[in-house]
């Protein structure tokens, strides 16, 4: 399929409405993204025709909707190239399934065991590591990375001993848009038997992961970043970590047989999926993986890097800009600030402008204390943006400049 | 001058502005006359907790009326809590505690009464009014 803008932006609903008096420029994808109808549809079509309860019920609606919310397993699955679709489990999202995992490792690890995370990790990705090493006496270890915003591989190898037993490394940096060389990283950790969790949550809007490929232990990521709904993502774990790891809640669904004196866990992936899941969300997520495949994945990429490389082109033009992040492995997030102006009172003037931004330390405060600034402005573009939308950005930057300094 | 007075000062000025344009560059320019506060004041106790800009308040007590001196790192949430200098520095605690903040409303800025809004403004007046109750509480004891 030709990629046709304009009919994409069509897709987006919210994409035509107004803020404060401007067009809506929603450059703040890393965050969360749009919704297409497609996925809006889905949502309406659940509740409007055969919302039940799922699993149990022997009544048609309920047959109906577990049929679609397992469909939409299977789809995720296919999507990812799981090797089986009962290795995806459907988490709250990111965050949960971090979690979820960190819970199952605090039986496993013991005192003076290591776990290596990355400078660049997003606050999800540190806190619950720190919780399991206060727990077991294990040692937290940080890769540390360059002024370009990009891991130094040779840290890392360094780092690697036969006490290592968990390396989490986000895939891309939510803060700074560097692609990690996951591939590199889960092999080198394989070399000396430790399992890999790698976090998505920003990548699987702009790339495939591969993780039959990848040999990833363990992927998580989010269906809100994926044009899907809040509240609902996936962990991956490779069959044998699903049989090892304990259930992390419990509760119905979960259980295969339950007496007073003893309760038998349930099969993956039902084990890791206590109580009534979020079936609209599940189902919603799989619309939401039809839709950006029907786009394509080389298509998304090949426009979102055009509208990377104008976008930094053209804000390097602004004098005092300077941008975080500049490894030459990166998608569509520009992360800057201007010289001496707080990037908090940039973001309100193009909030008044139309234009959609964040700006703070990206739930990423060690990255900020890196650089040793306070936070940044961070544009993030997806695929239904456009060169225009870059237009208005530099200009509203421009304007700001003005007034502010 | 009394509370009320300089919101009324603040409202006339204010409205002389045709768009929100004028408006920020008229908060920059507030901001920006916000007198400097001694950097020893800065200090962990004397900041109010927002997400994304730091806010230094100061206060001290002189003949009866509460003196509040402040700092941001961020020009346009200086300039907010310039506005709000103006309009409780020098007063009384009691007449602190029992002014209303409407006036933020007329003078447009109600977009950032919002709680989840990062500058923080209503942390700044709960703050200042913590102030004007602890001086209170000082005086009747």
């Amino acid at each position: 399929m030709p990629f046709n803008i304009q009919k994409i932006r069509n897709d987006f609903p919210i994409l035509s409405r107004k803020v404060n008096g401007y067009p809506l420029v929603y450059l703040d994808n890393a965050a969360t993204s749009q919704k297409p109808k497609q996925v809006i549809d889905s949502i309406v079509d659940y509740y409007s025709n055969y919302n039940a309860n799922i699993h149990r019920g022997v009544h048609t609606l309920s047959q109906e909707a577990t049929d679609a919310y397992e469909a939409s397993r299977k789809k995720i699955q296919t999507h990812f190239n799981a090797k089986e679709a009962f290795e995806i489990i459907f988490t709250a999202g990111t965050t949960h399934g971090i979690n979820l995992v960190a819970n199952g490792f605090s039986g496993i690890l013991k005192k003076d065991d290591e776990i290596i995370v990355s400078a660049m990790e997003h606050h999800s990705n540190i806190v619950p590591w720190q919780m399991l090493c206060e727990k077991t006496g294990a040692i937290l270890k940080v890769i540390p990375m360059n002024e370009e915003g990009v891991l130094i591989f040779s840290e890392y190898e360094k780092l690697l001993s036969e006490k290592t037993k968990l390396v989490f490394v986000n895939h891309i940096s939510n803060a700074l848009g560097t692609i990690n060389p996951i591939e590199k990283i889960i092999k080198k950790a394989h070399e000396v038997g430790a399992v890999v969790l790698i976090d998505g949550a920003q990548s699987c809007s702009h790339i495939k992961p591969d993780l039959q490929k990848l040999d990833v232990d363990f992927y998580v990521t989010s269906a809100h970043k994926m044009c899907g709904p809040t509240g609902v993502g996936i962990l991956y774990m490779k069959e044998e970590w699903g049989n090892k790891l304990p259930p992390y809640q419990g509760g119905g669904e979960m259980i295969a047989e339950v007496t007073f004196e003893k309760t038998t866990y349930a099969t993956l992936p039902h084990k890791f999926e206590a109580g009534t899941p979020n079936i609209c969300g599940g189902i919603a997520f799989g619309a939401a993986i039809d839709y950006l495949n029907s786009i394509g994945f080389e298509a998304i990429e090949k426009h979102e890097n055009e509208l990377l490389k104008y976008a930094s082109e053209k804000l390097l033009e602004i004098e005092g800009l300077k941008i975080y992040g500049t490894g030459p492995d990166k998608t569509s997030v520009v992360s800057f600030n201007i010289e001496g102006i707080h990037p908090y009172d940039i973001g309100t003037i193009v909030d008044k402008l139309g234009i959609a931004v964040r700006t703070g330390h990206h739930c990423a405060q060690p990255i900020m204390d890196f650089y040793k600034i306070p936070g940044t402005v961070r544009a993030s573009f997806a695929f239904y943006n456009t060169l225009e939308e870059v237009d208005a950005l530099v200009n509203a930057v421009k304007k700001a400049k003005m007034m502010l300094s | 001058m009394t509370i009320e007075a300089i919101q009324e000062e603040l409202i006339d000025e204010f409205s002389m502005f045709e768009d929100w344009m004028q408006r920020y560059e008229y908060m920059i320019d507030l901001g920006k006359s916000l007198p400097l506060i001694d950097e020893n004041l800065k200090t962990e106790d004397k900041l109010i907790k927002g997400c994304q800009s730091k806010v230094w308040l100061n206060s001290e007590m002189k003949d009866g009326q509460i003196i509040f001196t402040a700092d941001s790192d961020a020009i346009i949430t200086k300039g907010i809590i310039a506005v709000l200098v103006r309009v409780f520095s020098n007063q009384k605690p009691q007449d602190i505690l029992d002014a209303n903040t409407d006036f933020i409303d007329e003078i447009g800025l109600k977009e950032h009464l919002s709680p989840t809004r990062a500058n923080g403004l209503v942390s700044m007046i709960k703050q200042m009014k913590m102030y004007a109750l602890a001086y209170q509480t000082q005086l009747k004891n």
